[in-house]
């Protein structure tokens, strides 16, 4: 149900003309995308997908849309339907062959007791490098950002 | 005896579900039927407590606020009032629910009913007693979090489905102050987390009551930064700016009307408990009060706690002007965010030489009380006296528009 809710939605999303219909849709299907981590017992992850998705990344793109005065009302029709059509069928058709190659009986074993200790240790030991390079990323980002729209 | 200590122990309503869960697994019942039925039950509790506090809430509100501000508020209707709020709702209901032609029709309606779903979720995860709990989750406080960041996008919804440019202004002011306010309370929740060293908040309840100590002793401005921060997103007076009457009219619910409406401001005082309860739990120890809940019901001096907390945002509402826009985002960039992430690192110091030294908790918690209690009112002084040292240094006068260089409109005719 959660599958067919997400899916549902996401195609939904796709669908509409309206561009604010369409983004609370995608919010809909992240919810729905919550609920399956649930049901995989990730609850830490399920939770942060609603905080980060659902919650900042939606704003994100209403300040996207308000910002952009043509998409405020209707998708706007431009030369870059083929190439997108090209793109999303290579992702398909990558993430098909990846699910169907890949062998899934290992999905069979236990869940875990708590999965934010889990995770919190694993990124402060045995991943602490990729972890800080990806806060030094972030912060040069963010500087990068406040030095772009700096006005003086 | 017994039956007492089992059955009608109303010290802590957990008690008769574990043994309504322990006759119905005697009756041989399946562990989702168990599930479905307790899970139920907890979920009737709670609602019926949401609502039957929603309505009362209503006549503590507006008679705090008339005694502050020196009026006598609803006494008409009841005995001091009492009935004010039914005759409200009687009000509301037979109201016509108006809609604009031009609005969204289908989140226009849409929006007073699911921004509902986040605000009474987050009461599944308060410890009401000690079994008292219908999700022990163990990432409860995140889990809250997150429900608060998703009202962001349903008040949008509602400021937009309005199709009315005070409602989009409003829902657009409430998306910058929620995502501004966001980042300092859950910095200062952070603090609470590291120090209980878990996310459950059936866990910083044990935490509190195994170290016989409140946390808002050990973080007094972690606390501080929250009920300041919570003020904000739960959109109430002092930050007020997302339906301020005197500027945008009443921002995003300006098109709603009779019980649609009553939805929106219904919604608002839910909020308001919910999050006096998150406040009353992490910070004032929940149902846990150094040993006066073996006397009295733990729900009981959580419901008090709430109240407690409750009466202070009702304070605040009662005694605060409005913040300017600007003022608003300032406060929470320039003065929440530094200092909470002050005090994230001094919490993390702090933790850091507890554990790794292995100090005894009874040694080390009232020096760290102590010294947040000391850092937190030098840091609060420091930091105003640093931010407005340039303001009283260079102090600006009001100067009439014509005497500086601004191009002014041109005066519109008719």
């Amino acid at each position: 149900m959660l599958a067919a809710l997400t899916i549902g939605a996401a195609a939904m999303l796709i669908v509409v003309r309206n561009l604010m219909h369409a983004l609370l849709f995608l919010v809909l299907s992240f919810v729905g995308v919550a609920g399956l981590y649930i049901t995989l017992s990730a609850d830490f992850v399920a939770v942060a997908q609603v905080l980060v998705y659902a919650g900042a990344i939606s704003v994100l793109m209403i300040f996207a849309v308000m910002l952009t005065p043509r998409s405020s009302r209707d998708n706007a029709g431009n030369m870059l339907q083929l190439p997108a059509l090209i793109l999303s069928g290579l992702v398909v058709a990558g993430v098909t062959f990846v699910a169907l190659e890949t062998d899934w009986r290992e999905a069979g074993r236990g869940s875990f007791e708590s999965t934010a200790t889990e995770i919190g240790q694993a990124l402060l030991s045995p991943f602490v490098l990729p972890f800080e390079i990806a806060s030094v990323l972030l912060v040069a980002a963010m500087i990068g950002a406040i030095v772009l729209v700096r006005e003086d | 005896m017994a039956l007492l200590a089992n059955w009608y122990d109303l010290r802590d309503l957990g008690n008769p579900v574990a043994r309504l869960i322990e006759a119905l697994q005697d009756a041989g019942l399946s562990g989702g039927w168990i599930f479905a039925i307790t899970g139920l039950l907890g979920a009737i509790g709670i609602l019926s407590f949401v609502g039957v506090a929603a309505v009362i809430d209503i006549w503590i509100e507006r008679r705090l606020i008339a005694r502050i501000q020196v009026r006598r508020g609803p006494n008409r209707a009841g005995p001091f009032g009492l009935l004010q709020p039914i005759a409200d709702a009687i009000k509301l209901i037979q109201k016509e629910a108006l809609q604009p032609d031009a609005a969204d029709g289908i989140m226009f309606t849409l929006a007073p009913i699911v921004i509902f779903i986040p605000a009474i979720l987050a009461f599944a995860v308060l410890p009401w007693g000690e079994h008292m709990i219908l999700a022990d989750l163990n990432v409860g406080v995140l889990f809250i979090l997150a429900l608060g960041s998703t009202t962001t996008i349903i008040i949008f919804m509602a400021g937009y489905a309005s199709n009315n440019k005070f409602a989009l202004l409003g829902s657009m002011r409430v998306i910058a102050m929620l995502i501004s306010y966001e980042l300092p309370t859950v910095l200062a929740l952070l603090g609470v987390v590291l120090f209980a060293s878990t996310m459950s908040l059936s866990g910083i309840v044990a935490f509190q009551e195994t170290h016989w100590v409140w946390l808002i002793f050990l973080q007094p401005l972690a606390f501080l930064i929250f009920l300041l921060g919570s003020t904000a997103e739960l959109g109430r007076t002092p930050a007020d700016i997302a339906e301020a009457e005197s500027e945008i009219v009443a921002g995003f619910h300006i098109e709603y009307s009779g019980m649609k409406f009553g939805l929106f401001y219904a919604v608002e005082l839910v909020n308001v408990v919910a999050v006096s309860a998150i406040i009353a739990t992490l910070f004032l120890g929940g149902w846990w009060t150094f040993g006066l809940e073996t006397f009295v019901p733990g729900w009981m001096i959580f419901i008090g706690k709430l109240y407690a907390v409750y009466f202070i945002f009702i304070w605040f509402r009662g005694t605060l002007p409005r913040f300017r826009v600007d003022q608003l985002m300032a406060f929470a960039w320039k003065v929440l965010l530094p200092l909470s992430i002050v005090n994230v690192l001094l919490v993390a110091l702090e933790v850091f030489i507890w554990t790794e030294y292995e100090l005894s908790a009874g040694l080390v918690l009232p020096i760290f009380g102590i010294v947040n209690f000391a850092l937190a009112g030098a840091l609060i002084v420091g930091f105003g006296k640093a931010m407005t040292r340039n303001m009283e240094r260079f102090p600006k006068r009001p100067r009439l528009v014509a005497d500086i260089d601004v191009p002014l409109p041109e005066p519109s005719t008719g």
